[in-house]
């Protein structure tokens, strides 16, 4: 499946070199993975909630968006739900193309996407109590760039 | 005119509800309508009136306040995600 949302973990690995398997017309595969970030921000552990159905929507849609934007021969997103640790997987974006430029690009582009437009919501577990994480306007600048820019290349 | 209404995560949790199925009003056909009539409930729920950052979906797709309603229609109100 090109989108998946589950709360098991994933295998990087795999899931990288499946972009990739039986083919040669692959030059480039552009991956990123994002992790629960722990101790520093007091943070012991995390709880992801979506809107199932219209998260795995949104998810498409935006690769559909890259898809369009770029000539891309594959992509994968993986995002988890449910409790996480610090340190676990909590994101996985992978995209394959003949070159590096349109699978970096993409990759970016999916996940600035993914940060401000699927219904995820993080709750955080920390020593004084649990909050809901507020969103950043940084991550709406970064989705906004690409509304801008012409960004084919 | 019936509707399915769910809310999510901060919002979910100060309404202390996750769903509901609601009648409307003749006159409540917009999801800014919408907004209104349910943020006159009072207390938590005045955080549905426009201005307080609760962005809505209807069957599954970002709806802006002038988006018209449907019977049978799912709507969700949320708080801005947080997601990745």
């Amino acid at each position: 499946m090109e989108v998946r949302v589950q709360e098991a973990d994933f295998d990087v690995g795999v899931e990288t070199r499946a972009l990739s398997a039986g083919r040669t017309d692959v030059g480039a595969v552009s991956t990123f993975l994002g992790l629960v970030r722990g101790a520093s921000d007091g943070v012991q552990c995390m709880t992801l909630e979506h809107y199932p159905g219209m998260t795995e929507q949104s998810l498409a849609d935006i690769v559909a968006e890259a898809k369009q934007r770029w000539s891309l021969l594959g992509v994968r997103v993986i995002h988890r739900v449910g409790p996480l640790q610090p340190g676990d997987q909590i994101v996985f974006v992978g995209v394959a193309g003949a070159h590096r430029g349109e699978a970096i690009a993409a990759c970016e582009f999916i996940m600035d996407f993914l940060k401000t437009r699927a219904p995820f919501w993080k709750k955080e577990q920390t020593p004084e109590g649990s909050r809901w994480v507020d969103a950043r306007d940084a991550d709406d600048a970064s989705a906004a760039r690409w509304l801008d820019v012409e960004s084919r290349r | 005119m019936n509707l399915t209404i769910l809310y999510f995560a901060s919002l979910r949790e100060s309404l202390g509800m996750a769903k509901e199925a609601v009648v409307l009003p003749g006159d409540v056909d917009s999801v800014g309508a919408l907004r209104q009539h349910l943020s006159a409930r009072g207390d938590a729920w005045q955080r549905l009136a426009p201005g307080h950052n609760v962005r809505a979906a209807v069957n599954q797709q970002m709806a802006a306040d002038e988006h018209a309603l449907a019977a049978g229609d799912e709507v969700a109100f949320f708080p801005p995600v947080t997601g990745g």
